[in-house]
């Protein structure tokens, strides 16, 4: 790899007293695809927002393209291209009139806008909608024209905050497949999102962050790997003498317990090792509500370190969010 | 600079075409207050009721004539005011964000928004002269063409400085306030006093002191002094009261006009500044 494109050292940033971002570092390497994958309120779209410098730095530091986002934020601005989680387009500008804007306010000469947005018009198949207004496009095409425009500039990084938030399963995939397709191309991604399938299907790298702090990083096969070959789900009458019986099979390396019930990683083939389980904790007398067992997901990684599963309905990161500024989806 | 400000002068005039029932909307307002109001107004003048002192040898203007071109002014300044407000839309609804994440310096939406103002307001007070003239407005009394001419671009000049001036004002405020509801309140705040402690639509020399101190600071004053300077010439009646301008009473207008103006440029210029919206 071409070395490393975004360097976060020691970031934070609050809120008043709300702290967004506690005490970050991580690092993005140049081509891969980079998931910052957390529930709602995490602090990824307050992270976001440092890196392509729309909020003002405030501790730490950080390097997007080698280059200081609070020092450089000019020069930062022109090697990256985002796509915002909210919609941000023109209702009454059409297709290429929404590229061309673009193109022209980061002063790109006239040849290569016209190049570029012929081409990405094709990229994200919108060939039919160039002269409709956005107003008229579905939720999908929006999304599409939106990364379109992040890359009429030929960005070295792509920011992409929650960018499938709101749409459908099938359009869902397509967006997946263009970000793919960009990224063969060379163009790092960086992005965030609280689907797990999401970063799971998409990225190289996965930082799971949540209440502003990395909780854990790594390929999404390697955090999954960290639960073990299979996970069981047990709710019993007693979870902590059910934890102790559990504890007693050497297949079982973790045993953890939740609000829920217990969590147990196994460190061989669960079909196996679950009625050894079993026995174990009814040999001590101990009513067996129900059991589950899975393969590990990204899901499960997430609830594993963080004990709870995903929040949803929050407001991201506690920012004022203007009700009327939601405008929703559809497709 | 670069030439950024053109894109966003460019992308004002797309909307400014493209919203047609706007345009119209815009438009039938100051023609309906010449209409209605300024038709209604002169013919309750006309009878013999009120009967007022005219001066012989000098022009006499009939109150329709003399209420246009406070219509125009009035125009240019609700355009203006208004035009501010499209800043708040794309701040809540709109490419706000695109554009101060883009390397432009925010500098350049002030400029282009404000050039598409001026411009907006030109074609308005243009085509309400237009619509005025038609409706027997007597402008350019016994004016050769020249005359006329010349006329057009003083008053165009005035509409200019005015027209800056108010929409840098009001793109500053849309630039500070977050909410629709704040900015509307702020305008509709502003336009009504305004509008009634100025010349637009009567003689303010049997205005009360107090009344005339405010109206003396007000730049909708001195704009409407300079459209009757340019529409009438120095020297003219109306409604009773005779209104003398000198050369230099209308260059003093104009500076006083260009100060405002600069002014507001520099209060915007500060808003635009420290623009960020996450």
């Amino acid at each position: 790899m071409a070395g490393k494109i975004i360097e976060v050292e020691n970031l934070s940033h609050s809120f008043g007293d709300f702290k967004a971002v506690d005490n970050i570092t991580f690092s993005v390497e140049e081509g891969e695809i980079f998931s910052f994958l957390g529930p709602n309120g995490a602090g990824k779209s307050t992270t976001i927002n440092v890196l392509t410098t729309q909020l003002a730095c405030q501790s730490g530091s950080a390097k997007v393209c080698g280059l200081d986002v609070c020092k450089d934020s000019h020069q930062v601005k022109k090697c990256i291209g985002i796509v915002f989680q909210d919609e941000v387009l023109d209702r009454d500008l059409t297709v290429r009139e929404t590229l061309e804007f673009h193109g022209r306010i980061y002063s790109m000469p006239r040849e290569q806008r016209l190049a570029r947005q012929k081409e990405l018009i094709a990229l994200v198949e919108l060939e039919e909608k160039v002269d409709e207004r956005t107003k008229n496009l579905s939720g999908g095409m929006k999304r599409r024209l939106e990364i379109a425009r992040g890359l009429m500039t030929r960005p070295r990084v792509l920011f992409l905050d929650e960018p499938t938030i709101g749409l459908d399963p099938q359009t869902r995939l397509r967006i997946w497949d263009y970000i793919k397709g960009i990224n063969e191309e060379g163009t790092t991604i960086f992005l965030t999102t609280h689907y797990m399938d999401e970063a799971d299907r998409l990225s190289d790298r996965v930082e799971i962050i949540d209440h502003g702090r990395i909780i854990v990083s790594g390929t999404s096969e390697s955090l999954k790997n960290t639960l073990g070959e299979d996970m069981m789900y047990l709710e019993t009458a007693d979870d902590a003498r059910a934890a102790a019986a559990a504890k007693r099979i050497p297949e079982v390396s973790q045993v953890k317990q939740m609000s829920g019930g217990l969590e147990l990683i196994l460190s061989s083939d669960g079909a196996k090792v679950m009625p050894k389980v079993l026995r174990s904790i009814e040999q001590d007398g101990i009513g067996i509500v129900s059991v589950k067992m899975k393969k590990p997901s990204l899901d499960d990684v997430f609830v594993h370190y963080t004990g709870r599963e995903l929040r949803d309905g929050q407001t991201e990161d506690g920012n004022k969010h203007n009700s009327m500024k939601h405008r929703p989806r559809g497709h | 600079m670069g030439k950024e400000f053109l894109t966003i002068y460019w992308r004002e005039m797309i909307r400014f075409v493209r919203f047609k029932a706007q345009l119209f909307v815009a438009l039938i307002q100051p023609a309906l207050w010449l209409l209605l109001f300024g038709v209604a107004m002169a013919s309750n003048f006309a009878g013999d009721a009120v009967v007022f002192p005219t001066i012989p040898g000098i022009v006499d203007v009939d109150y329709l004539t003399f209420m246009a071109a406070g219509v125009m002014a009035m125009t240019a300044l609700f355009t203006c005011l208004f035009g501010g407000m499209g800043l708040l839309f794309d701040k809540n609804w709109g490419i706000m964000k695109e554009m101060l994440a883009s390397p432009m310096r925010p500098h350049h939406i002030q400029i282009g928004v404000g050039l598409g103002g001026v411009t907006k307001s030109l074609i308005q007070v243009g085509l309400i002269m237009c619509f005025g003239l038609a409706l027997g407005v007597g402008f350019f009394p016994g004016f050769s063409v020249a005359e006329v001419l010349i006329a057009v671009l003083g008053i165009f000049a005035f509409v200019t400085v005015f027209s800056a001036g108010f929409i840098f004002l009001s793109s500053g405020i849309a630039m500070r306030l977050e909410g629709m509801e704040s900015v509307q309140a702020v305008m509709t705040f502003l336009t009504m006093p305004l509008m009634f402690t100025s010349n637009a639509l009567y003689s303010t020399s049997a205005f009360p002191q107090w009344l005339q101190v405010i109206s003396s600071v007000n730049p909708l004053t001195y704009f409407v002094d300079g459209i009757r300077y340019f529409a009438l010439g120095g020297d003219f009646t109306a409604l009773g009261s005779h209104y003398e301008y000198t050369g230099g009473d209308i260059v003093a207008s104009f500076a006083y006009l260009m100060v405002f103006a600069g002014l507001t440029f520099a209060f915007a210029w500060r808003s635009f500044r420290n623009a960020r919206i996450t």
